[in-house]
């Protein structure tokens, strides 16, 4: 078997550094694509950095199908970019391909697809399915006594959908202690804050009456990040309320709901592209073509 | 059919360990051996349709063959979403099994009843749909749905039926049964009504009209060839359903028929809207318009 450590990514002390290169790839991929779902892909783009790069998930590039690995599902498929951009930056195809996501010939669109992209465990977009399909994963590797991982990444407004409660109850029931599901807890939604259109609060305390391992953190502090992630409880699934903030990294998109499917204007863009540190070389690549 | 399709599962799970049986509460007594026997293949999740077959396609992401069963009415309709997006888009080896089909739970009433599951299923891609007629058809479609790898729709009556085949009985899904041959009229069908089809064939003969009866097991791919041959050499062409009249077997033999650039004549023979009415099983159908007495005033109108 393979050495597992070999497949825990980078270190810590380099994450924010990975984040940094995984909000510049976010916002690549949809100047190229002309559009997506930025606001969620930025609000996520520390928990991906973490689960890939942060010493979390055990995986093997270049072998996608590596039996013992760790899988990760990215429930709320329309932040697809900050996925493209971990699964690039960690080795399964090449970046070059990110330049042509949504267009006609590329494998890539705005939502991940399964067997098309290598590191793509399921095909998500619709939302309230990725938790129920990470619990047959978790119970299949159960079964096999595999000791894999399951990892979930959910919005927060998609636990508006009942299937997803639905799940809440079963992983539970399951003894499912082999998953980790994230709510990427932003409390934006598309049109508005979440609290003004569903009542989600108190958000942690539904999880744990529903009988989940609950730990609740800052969904940009790496090592909280990391800390959550590998907590284990035996017969317990956990879930982490990552509080977070949507569109975080550039100042004039975080907190406003408007930003879940918008591009930026000229001026706009400048402005981003100066706080996300891109340099004058990376400008020039953005605009070259 | 129930007990056939059980026993047969059974049968497959305990020789392969890759096989479940999840169940969303529905199944009462007749799953006793499965938890006596095969408890660590055995699960029932509750009454949660949804989150039953998004588990079911991970599990089978894993190699793992899941035999999701309920009613048949509460997978296609409540679930349509998981089936198309989880099992379907994503080719996943799940097995969809829906008991009670048309309105095989007469006394339920209309939320129990399957009669639009065919319309909205059929035009899911990758999905194979199988609606066996009698017991020795459910056993065969049982093995043949876990033989084929993919998407499989298997659409259960109740444990009523009568057997219409022997055991040497040759299933092969996608291929039609020709259980009579006729020369004035070929009736179709498809699921428990076949019985219903075979003493309408009866009744007609002793009009003097030799009616065929085929069988489309196999709604998903449909058997072109058989239809067109039928119609060949009948001319006329009844297909009857225990669904609504759109979306189901009448619409899938319509469509064969139109582009068969063949001119036949053809009735369709289901329901107009939803079940009405209860009582058993024969009675509701006969409320409905798709008793065996609507079956042969039908084809008696033609030859009038």
């Amino acid at each position: 078997m393979k050495e597992l450590e070999k497949f825990r990514g980078e270190t810590t002390s380099g994450l924010e550094e990975t984040s940094r290169e995984i909000r510049k790839k976010i916002y690549q991929i949809a100047h190229f694509a002309g559009g997506g779902h930025m606001g969620a892909a930025f609000s996520m783009a520390d928990i991906i950095s973490v689960i890939y790069f942060g010493g979390v998930m055990r995986y093997d590039a270049l072998s996608p199908q590596w039996k013992e690995r760790d899988k990760f599902i990215l429930s709320k498929g329309h932040a697809c970019y900050a996925l493209y951009a971990a699964l690039a930056r960690a080795g399964y195809f090449p970046e070059e391909e990110l330049r042509h996501v949504g267009k006609a010939g590329s494998k890539f669109g705005g939502h991940p697809k399964i067997y098309d992209i290598p590191g793509v465990e399921a095909s998500t977009g619709a939302l309230g399915h990725g938790l129920s399909f990470a619990i047959g994963i978790a119970y299949a590797n159960k079964a096999d006594r595999r000791d894999s991982h399951v990892y979930v990444v959910l919005g927060d407004g998609e636990c508006q959908e009942g299937s997803i409660w639905e799940g809440a109850l079963s992983a539970p029931t399951l003894k499912l202690d082999n998953m980790t599901v994230i709510v990427d807890y932003n409390k934006l939604q598309a049109m508005d804050e979440l609290e003004n259109i569903v009542h989600m609060k108190p958000l942690a305390e539904k999880w744990k009456t529903f009988g989940w391992n609950v730990v609740e953190i800052d969904g940009h502090n790496h090592k909280q990040i990391r800390e959550a992630l590998l907590v284990r409880q035996k017969d317990l699934p956990t879930l982490v309320v990552a509080n977070t903030i949507k569109g975080k990294g550039v100042s004039f998109m975080e907190n406003v709901p408007i930003w879940h499917y918008r591009m930026p204007n000229k001026e706009e863009e400048q402005v981003l592209l100066e706080e996300l540190g891109f340099t004058e070389e990376e400008k020039a690549e953005l605009f070259q073509a | 059919m129930r007990t056939a399709y059980l026993d047969t599962l059974y049968e497959l799970a305990s020789k392969d360990k890759r096989v479940y049986a999840l169940i969303s509460d529905n199944g009462a007594i007749v799953y006793d051996k499965y938890r006596r026997d095969l408890a660590d293949q055995y699960l029932n999740l509750g009454i949660s349709e949804s989150n039953m077959l998004g588990m079911a396609a991970g599990m089978a992401s894993c190699g793992k063959i899941p035999f999701t069963y309920t009613i048949g009415a509460f997978l296609a309709y409540r679930a349509y979403e998981f089936i198309r997006n989880d099992i379907c888009l994503q080719k996943q080896n799940v097995k969809i099994v829906g008991t009670g089909a048309g309105e095989v739970y007469s006394a339920l009433g209309p939320t129990h009843h399957s009669t639009e599951d065919l319309g909205g299923l059929r035009s899911i891609p990758n999905l194979t749909i199988l609606c066996p007629a009698s017991p020795v058809e459910v056993r065969k479609a049982t093995v043949a749905a876990y033989e084929n790898e993919g998407p499989i729709y298997l659409r259960l009556g109740t444990n009523r039926e009568c057997e219409i085949y022997g055991e040497d009985y040759c299933f092969k899904i996608g291929k039609a049964v020709t259980i009579k041959r006729g020369k004035d009229v070929t009736l179709i069908g498809t699921g428990s009504i076949l019985k219903d089809i075979l003493d309408a064939a009866a009744l007609l003969r002793e009009d003097g009209i030799q009616a065929g009866v085929m069988n489309i097991h196999t709604m998903k791919p449909i058997d072109r060839d058989a239809i067109i041959q039928a119609l060949d050499e009948t001319g006329r062409i009844v297909a009857i359903e225990d669904h609504n009249i759109i979306g189901g077997l009448g619409s899938a033999v319509a469509e064969v028929i139109a582009e068969s650039g063949r001119g036949a004549a053809f009735k369709r023979i289901g329901l107009q809207g939803f079940s009405g009415g209860y009582g058993s099983y024969r009675e509701v159908k006969e409320m409905n318009g798709i008793g065996v007495a609507r079956i042969v005033d039908e084809v008696r109108e033609w030859f009038q």
